[in-house]
């Protein structure tokens, strides 16, 4: 039954060009776009269990990478390709770094790299343009043959985050991070090189939005520092995966894509109020479904009906 | 000696920086919680103090106690009501809580006050006085000392006052001052009151020396991340160093490389710092 679902969404959002209009084809490139970086934070935040805030850093380096890129010459998609490649190393060097600290000193660190990133952008005005913004080349397409190109691109990345995240759940990699999320010092013990592991998955933490940045940036054309580093980047796939379930594969995709939709059904309205409500949406999600949707009573429901004895 | 004049700026202004960073420091400290509020709420306390200035023409400086107040009195109930439920919860879930509500601060100062800058001006103006050859603007020289005046204030409080000494028992052992009979929940309270009441004062004294938008509360946020680390956690004179050496790193920065690097130099200081030193300058778990 599953499998057959899961087949049936596949074949919708293959197809889903063809039947849609551009309205909803903008709406469901976001929520790709979203999944996609949802997942990435998946890798450190929810396998890892370390509070990284550094996403807005790697999507507005993914984005500026690949927009610096294109206006020398580069071709758009290996543009892309290069741009997560830089964010990859980037994100190496920098877990290399701050991946010893724990707790909060991770969280603020993580959180401050996407406000160095930025200065740095805004001030190197040569290459980046600063703050006036970069604009990229336009392309020689119509509309709607442009929204569809950047759907599939942004298909194509939230396809791989999540064949990498289903991967990675059920191996080695996987069993290690959640072994280091529950206890550090034990995974130590039991002969884990913990350092690499967490390097692995910050760098698969920050692929993804490497790439989604560079895909964005050509999508809207034009990019500047407040946009791209902006740190609900940071914070809105963090609330995703909360809202879908930490740690688990779908979760990211799930929650994207509810949150998306309450953001296209509700908040478009209030405009004044938007950060506001996802603020008391926020602060409701941690207070009452700290576990997310999925972890809300649900599965005691379900337990209780099919007799199963609750844990 | 303009080295000399560049000393005393940063000075003056890392006074004002421990006031803004010590609440940050102590609610930090004792509910192991990132007040991600904090600079929110000195601007906050901020507007209190322009708005007392612009309709009921008290002096900023007098404000101080009265901001402290109402801010204490924000800052116990949002401890009460919201971050008591998930005390010992993960870092992700009470930093993300303190993010949500400080999305919803965010946005009701910028219905409420607009996001234009403002700044009190004092009139007649204070002036500046010229101590040898290095001037020093009045009106900054009594903001840092007011702030440095709450720091040990707050140093005191901590060190002799009977709810001070159950605070501290609080953060050294949260079991055992239970045990002894110590209400925890509410010195949690009374604990984040008192960091948003430093935060109140902090911003009026910050409404004199510089304009002032919802916007510039994550830059206070940013300054006081940066203090904390640099002066060690949750100790008060810890707060002090870090506050006095950010100003004056700031100011020889500008001065070096021009002000637009500041925020740069002090986030990759503030990296730099947690790599290799991550207990800060004053490094030890002080206790006060």
């Amino acid at each position: 039954m599953m499998r057959v679902l899961a087949f049936a969404v596949a074949v919708v959002l293959v197809m889903l060009p063809a039947l849609a209009d551009n309205y909803l084809l903008r709406v469901a490139t976001t929520m790709l776009m979203y999944s996609a970086l949802a997942l990435g934070w998946n890798f450190i935040g929810g396998l890892a269990g370390y509070p990284s805030f550094a996403t807005a850093a790697f999507f507005g380096l993914g984005a500026y990478a690949s927009g610096v890129l294109q206006t020398k010459g580069v071709p758009m998609p290996a543009a892309w390709a290069l741009g997560g490649a830089i964010v990859a190393v980037f994100a190496a060097a920098l877990g290399r770094a701050i991946l010893h600290l724990r707790g909060h000193y991770f969280a603020i660190a993580s959180l401050v790299v996407a406000e160095v990133l930025r200065e740095i952008t805004n001030s190197a005005t040569d290459l980046t343009g600063g703050g006036m913004g970069l604009n990229l080349p336009v392309l020689s397409l119509d509309v709607t043959a442009q929204a569809r190109l950047f759907y599939y691109a942004m298909l194509v990345a939230a396809a791989a985050a999540l064949a990498t995240t289903a991967l990675v759940a059920h191996n080695r990699l996987g069993f290690g991070l959640r072994c280091i999320q529950q206890n550090e010092d034990a995974a130590i013990m039991l002969g884990i090189n913990t350092l690499r592991y967490k390097v692995v998955a910050f760098v698969l933490s920050a692929v993804f939005p490497g790439v989604c940045g560079g895909i964005y940036a050509s999508w809207v054309n034009y990019i500047d520092p407040t946009d791209v580093y902006d740190v609900l980047l940071s914070v809105k796939p963090i609330v995703m995966v909360l809202l879908g379930g930490v740690g688990t594969v779908m979760g990211g995709v799930y929650g994207a894509v509810l949150f998306l939709l309450m953001e296209e059904l509700v908040w478009r309205n209030l405009l004044q109020f938007h950060a506001g409500l996802l603020g008391i949406i926020v602060v409701c999600l941690v207070l009452f479904l700290p576990h997310g949707l999925r972890g809300a009573g649900w599965a005691k429901l379900w337990r209780r009906r099919t007799g199963e004895a609750a844990p | 000696m303009l080295y000399v004049q560049v000393l005393v700026n940063g000075l003056v202004l890392g006074g004002l920086y421990s006031s803004i960073a010590v609440g940050f420091s102590l609610v930090w400290g004792v509910l192991n919680v990132i007040n991600i509020l904090h600079g929110s709420l000195i601007i906050l306390g901020s507007y209190a103090a322009f708005f007392a200035y612009q309709y009921l023409h008290i002096n900023p400086f007098l404000f101080v106690p009265v901001a402290a107040l109402l801010l204490f009195c924000l800052g116990y109930a949002i401890q009460l009501v919201f971050i008591n439920r998930v005390m010992g919860s993960p870092v992700l879930i009470t930093l993300t809580l303190t993010f949500g509500l400080n999305l919803l601060l965010y946005n009701l100062m910028i219905l409420a006050f607009k996001a234009d800058f403002r700044k009190v001006t004092l009139s007649p103006p204070l002036g500046s006085i010229n101590l040898g050859g290095v001037i020093v603007p009045i009106d900054r020289l009594i903001s840092m000392g007011f702030a440095l005046a709450l720091v040990g204030l707050l140093y005191a409080l901590l060190r002799g006052s009977r709810i001070g000494r159950a605070i501290v028992a609080v953060r050294m052992d949260r079991e055992a001052a239970q045990l002894m009979g110590v209400n925890v929940k509410r010195i949690y309270a009374i604990t984040f009151g008192l960091g948003a009441a430093m935060a109140g004062a902090a911003g009026s004294l910050f409404s004199v020396m510089f304009p002032i938008s919802p916007e510039t509360a994550n830059a206070l946020l940013g300054k006081a991340f940066v203090i904390c680390v640099l002066g060690g956690l949750g100790s008060v004179p810890g707060v002090m160093v870090g506050g006095l050496t950010l100003g004056i790193i700031e100011s020889y920065s500008a001065l070096f490389f021009g002000p637009e690097y500041s925020v740069t130099i002090s986030f990759t200081l503030l990296i730099l710092l947690l790599m290799f030193r991550p207990t800060g300058i004053m490094g030890r778990r002080g206790y006060q």
